[in-house]
């Protein structure tokens, strides 16, 4: 009986060899191990073996049926396989064509500026204040230490609605009005962007209608190095690690000392080119120490407290960091414009 | 304010520094340098020639031939301009020379004579030509007799000198004079100026006898010095005079005339010359205008005043408006003998009127406007004396007659070193803040650490602690200061939940493919109230407008957003740019009054307008012009970021397509509205297709609920079915869909519209719509007879209300 499933695993085995497809190969299976089979056959036939015998060619004819089994399986995943190489062969395609475009749009420049300088200040402690567009002239001038017939408010020429009402013409009543509900005895530390209007004829350096973005710190013992280091910290982020800042005397009605900030040309590191006028420095923003009379209005002791206050415009940081040479770009709203600055 | 590097340098020595360094220093301590110019592109070799003869060239009509003396030879040039005349001084630029432009000056021939050298014109010489006197506009330049032969004729033109052009401040009105400027240059370098003493000879003679002062409003007015001058010889001056002048941006018209104006710019005292006998009278009345009186000013305008502005009068007749422009009637003429010369202080504010109503802002008013010093008003009287004395050979009268109410006090202000260093962040020393006060020339009294300063009447802009901070500040240097951070408890800075809503509002429409816009809040009238959301128009009586408007374009404040945008899209459909999906989040602005006397309410909406293809390259899609659903889609969306519930309702409304548009709304309130524009409106517009949107965004921030519990994911599986219903076209899907959502509550949890049909295999007039619905009950599996059961109830429900037939 040995030496027969020795024969039949030789010709299974040949057979699974010879087979070229997965039918042919069910065809062994079949012949060899099914219920028919010739195996089955010499398991029917133990009966008449010694008992000595019987577990010996038990075991061997089992061996024979996995033996098999096992190349028939072999076999198949092979010709599975193949088949599945076949199949992903015929399904390649040209990776070099372009994806199924999901439309997407993108934050308008002067959104984006305004967003990263509102977030650098929010890391530094300071709170995002708004406030109305049509302003009384309360806010808009005399809170601001600027009273009626001040010279500086011909610095400002304004769009009135009324005699008490003005498209303010600059974001500092946000402050005034921040301060006022403080009580004069708490600490204001703000940022308020928001849109300005003054009476200017529209062209490439001059816009109506433009965005402001002030900051403002009231405490006890607010020094004016504290506004440098402030501001430092603040130039360092937006415009870059090797740019250098520069304080200038200026003036502002609310602010008492006064400063103008430059930062070192980009263009030619400080040396004097064309885009800072041979000056090696471009001016950024004015600032300075919050006016006694600020504070006296809204109800700070100026001798227990000070501040310090700053101001810029999204617009010529857009112009300076990406090189917008027309204003009004910003406000056309050119889809060529507006598509260019998405990353930004 | 123009200053001449040539005449600083005669007030303070600046040698030591070359003009930029000197440049940078102002700048740096306190008055910004907005340029340094040459007045001329460099000229050499030219010189003083004096004309010994000048004769026809043989060879050519409008040549001469002439030997000029130009020092220590005589040349022979031939010269065209018609102006050349024997004896004349004129400028030469001999063999060598090189003029503006490169233009190299070499021995030649013309027609045959030999020409060595040129004569020039002041524009070959680089005069703008702005700047050149009529009388040498169409030929060369001739000097006074008085010049030496031979000398340098470009330093004696002033054409080497450079120009620094100073941006001010309102606060310093003290540098609009060269005395002011040499104060600050003195205090910026450390160096020494003063103001130097006027010397004044004057006759026996009284000017008291002549003339007397009477001032009605010795507020407007506190004072009025009037000088006479007597035997004057108008003419031209001198030329170093009309050099500075011009080197100031001032033309020189004649001695009398150019004294004023140079001592304006020496001192910053505007001074005023009458022609005493046109003046018509001996009496000077300074008081406020009558309602309607009239004068003709220098410049031949006929100038009606009110009671807001000061007048100079002989009595009777108004002969100038004070501290802005003279009269034409006693203006100095050729034939003036002499002169009534008024040195006055004008109170800021009238003059600041009077220059405004009339449209006059002249070197004089914009001193006056902003404070002239009163401890230098008369001595700048004496100072033009004294030069009409020098250069128009006039007799000064004895003493000045005047009317004297001004206040030269000294302000006085303390400042102690402790809180100076406290406030600036410094350790500066008494002894440094001592220093710093020496070179501003503050006279000061010190004690310990304490300064009592008295501030001179020039620096009319020094009142308090703070301005003398400023001044320490400066003068020590802000490059000084160290760089700290704010010592105060440190605090979270952040954004409030309703900026976080806008930011993430604005993420949500560019995620959905919209870009951002920003628009002009100031349009026209009919745009302000165009494209209106119904909620608003209801609350809004029309737009505010402003008072005195720039232009219509820019008239109005807007009721929405839209207008504006649709513009954008106008323009770029004006350049080929045809897809465009554009949004923006922005204020309106809503009155109630007719009449505005309150703040209007400012309201944050957020709009969206889109046209053309909704995917510019629909690479393997179906090529889509955007229609309603993408932008309702657009605006579901946004409902569904924010967890707020929109409903829909059609409605009529103006602008738009009367069957193509919904009011919105959301907790029971209407929140905006969508549609199509109207045709009429987008072929005004020059618009294809186009579709809006208008929400109010600050309601939908109101009912954005952050806060709302967590609710558990289900753990019993859900059954979905679809059920298509026939019913007539007029059904709104929307109907069809809550009386769904009804009639399956509880366990139908969710219902989409997902096909609509109509064509040839329904009757016409009748529509399919199939819906999908999700059951589910959160507490156990749902059995298929409980399925069963509700779709059934859906079913008679449908039929019921919507005449809704299973579709088969």
């Amino acid at each position: 009986m040995k030496e027969r499933l020795e024969q039949l695993k030789q010709e299974a085995l040949q057979k699974v060899e010879q087979a070229t497809d997965v039918k042919s190969l069910k065809d062994v299976r079949v012949e060899y191990l099914g219920k028919k089979g010739p195996i089955t056959e010499v398991l029917r036939g133990m009966g008449k073996l010694s008992k000595e015998e019987r577990p010996v060619i038990g075991q061997l004819a089992n061996e024979v049926r996995e033996n098999i089994a096992e190349a028939i399986d072999s076999k198949q995943t092979r010709f599975e396989d193949e088949a599945l190489e076949k199949q992903l062969e015929e399904e390649s395609i040209d990776v070099t064509l372009p994806g199924r475009p999901v439309q997407v749009g993108g934050p308008h420049l002067l959104t984006s500026i305004v967003e990263e300088i509102e977030d650098l200040f929010i890391g530094m402690g300071f709170e995002i204040k708004e406030g109305p567009e049509v302003e009384t002239d309360y806010y808009n001038f005399e809170a601001l230490n600027l009273p009626k017939g001040h010279p500086a408010r011909d610095m400002q020429d304004s769009f009135y609605v009324t005699e008490e009402l003005l498209m303010r013409t600059h974001t500092s009543p946000v402050q005034a009005r921040t301060m006022n509900q403080k009580n004069g005895d708490e600490v204001v530390k703000m940022i308020c962007p928001g849109k300005v209007y003054r009476r200017d004829t529209d062209d490439a350096t001059h816009s109506h209608q433009f965005t402001q973005i002030e900051g403002l710190l009231v405490d006890k013992d607010v020094r004016m190095s504290d506004l440098k280091g402030v501001l430092n910290a603040f130039a360092k982020q937006m415009f870059g690690e090797d740019r250098d800042i520069r304080l200038r005397p200026s003036f502002f009605p609310f602010t008492e000392p006064s400063v103008e900030m430059d930062i070192s040309c980009k263009v030619c590191g400080g040396k004097g080119c064309s885009v800072c006028k041979q000056t090696g420095w471009i001016e950024i923003l004015g600032g300075g120490m919050v006016h006694p009379n600020v504070l006296e209005m809204a109800g700070y002791d100026p001798k227990e407290y000070s501040g310090f206050a700053f101001g810029m415009g999204p617009e010529r940081i857009a112009m300076l960091k990406y090189g917008v040479d027309d204003i009004r770009h910003f406000y056309t709203n050119d889809a060529r414009f507006l598509k260019q600055y998405h990353k930004a | 304010m123009l200053v001449s590097l040539n005449w600083l340098n005669e007030l303070i020595d600046v040698t030591d520094y070359n003009p930029e360094e000197l440049a940078e220093i102002i700048t740096k301590t306190g008055i910004e340098v907005e340029g340094v110019e040459p007045v001329a592109e460099a000229a050499e070799h030219v010189v003083v020639g004096y004309v010994e003869s000048c004769e026809q060239h043989p060879n050519a009509d409008k040549l001469s031939l002439c030997q000029v003396n130009v020092g220590e030879e005589t040349l022979q040039i031939v010269c065209g301009a018609p102006n050349i005349a024997q004896g004349q001084k004129v400028p030469v630029a001999v063999p060598g020379a090189v003029l503006p432009g490169n233009f190299k000056i070499k021995k030649t021939k013309l027609r045959g004579e030999e020409s060595n050298g040129m004569i020039c014109s002041l524009q070959e010489l680089g005069y703008d030509e702005k700047d050149v006197p009529e009388e040498y506009k169409e030929g060369i330049f001739v000097f006074p007799e008085s010049v030496e032969t031979g000398k340098d004729a470009v330093q004696l033109l002033n054409l080497n000198d450079k120009i620094i052009e100073l941006g001010l401040t309102p606060n310093r009105a003290d540098a609009m004079s060269m005395a002011g400027v040499a104060y600050e240059v003195a205090a910026a370098i450390d160096g020494s100026y003063t103001l130097a003493e006027e010397q004044l000879e004057e006759a026996d003679e009284k000017a008291a006898d002549h003339v007397t002062v009477k001032v009605e409003d010795a507020e407007a007015n506190p004072y009025y010095g009037a000088f006479v001058i007597q035997d004057v010889k108008v003419g031209p001056s001198p030329l170093w005079m009309q050099n500075r002048l011009t080197a100031s941006g001032i033309r020189p018209i004649n001695n009398v005339v150019d004294i004023t104006n140079y001592v304006l710019l020496e001192y910053g005292q505007p001074l005023h010359a009458f022609d005493y006998d046109r003046f018509g009278s001996d009496v000077i009345v300074t008081r406020r205008a009558n309602d309607g009186e009239v004068i003709k000013t220098l410049d031949d305008q006929d100038r009606t005043l009110t009671a807001d502005h000061l007048v100079i009068t002989n009595g009777e007749k108004a002969h100038a408006i004070a501290g802005v422009m003279g009269g034409a009637e006693s203006e100095v003429q050729d034939d003036t003998k002499t002169i009534l010369l008024e040195a006055a202080y004008f109170n800021p504010a009238v003059v600041r009127q009077s220059s405004k109503d009339h449209g006059l802002r002249s070197e004089s008013s914009t001193r006056f406007e902003k404070g002239v010093d009163p401890n230098r008003v008369e001595r700048a009287g004496k100072r033009a004396a004294q030069l009409l004395q020098e250069y128009a050979g006039g007799t000064v009268l004895q003493g000045v007659v005047s009317f004297d109410e001004l206040d030269r006090s000294e302000k006085q202000v303390s400042i102690e070193t402790s809180r100076i260093n406290d406030r600036l962040g410094t350790e500066i020393s008494p002894e440094e803040i001592g220093h710093i006060l020496r070179r501003l020339q503050f006279t000061f009294k010190q004690d310990g650490e304490v300064f009592h300063i008295s501030v001179p009447t020039r620096r009319g802009d020094i009142e308090r602690f703070e301005d003398m901070l400023e001044e320490i500040a400066r003068i020590y240097g802000y490059d000084r200061l160290p760089f700290t951070l704010p010592k105060g408890a440190s605090q979270a800075g952040g954004l409030s939940l309703n900026q976080q809503l806008k930011r993430r509002m604005k993420a949500y429409f560019e995620g959905a493919g919209l870009d951002e816009t920003i628009t002009y809040s100031l349009t026209k009238k009919d745009w302000a109230e165009m494209l209106v959301s119904p909620e608003v128009q209801r609350e809004a009586a029309s737009p505010v407008g402003l008072a005195m408007p720039m232009s219509e374009e820019h008239s109005h404040l807007r009721l929405s957003l839209l207008p504006e945008l649709l513009q954008s899209l106008s323009y770029n459909v004006a350049r080929k740019q045809n897809d465009l999906a554009y949004y923006e989040i922005g204020t309106v602005f809503i009155s109630e009054e007719e009449q505005v006397t309150k703040q209007p309410r400012e309201v944050l909406r957020a709009a969206g307008a889109l046209t053309g293809q909704w995917m510019a390259h629909p690479w393997q899609q179906e090529k889509k012009a955007v229609d309603f659903f993408v932008a309702k889609g657009i605006v579901e969306g946004l409902s569904e970021q924010l967890d707020i519930p929109f409903e829909y309702e059609k409605a009529k409304l103006q602008n738009l397509h009367p069957g193509r548009a919904a009011v919105i709304k959301a907790g029971g309130k209407e929140i905006g509205f969508i549609g199509q524009v109207h045709p009429k409106l987008q072929k005004e517009f020059g618009l294809k297709e186009t579709y809006v949107f208008d929400l109010n965004a600050e309601e939908l921030m109101d009912q954005y609920n952050k806060e709302e519990a967590f609710q558990t994911i289900p753990r019993y599986p859900s059954v979905s079915r679809d059920i298509a219903l026939v019913v007539d076209e007029e059904v709104a899907a929307g109907e069809i869909a809550s009386t769904i959502a009804e009639a399956g509550a509880p366990l139908v949890k969710d219902v989409q519209v997902f096909d609509l049909y109509q064509g040839e295999h329904l009757t016409e007039g009748k529509k399919s719509l199939a819906f999908n619905l999700l059951y589910l009950d959160p507490q156990r599996t749902l059995k298929d007879e409980e399925v069963e059961a509700a779709h059934e109830n859906i079913l008679n429900a449908v039929k019921e209300q919507h005449a809704a037939e299973l579709r088969s």
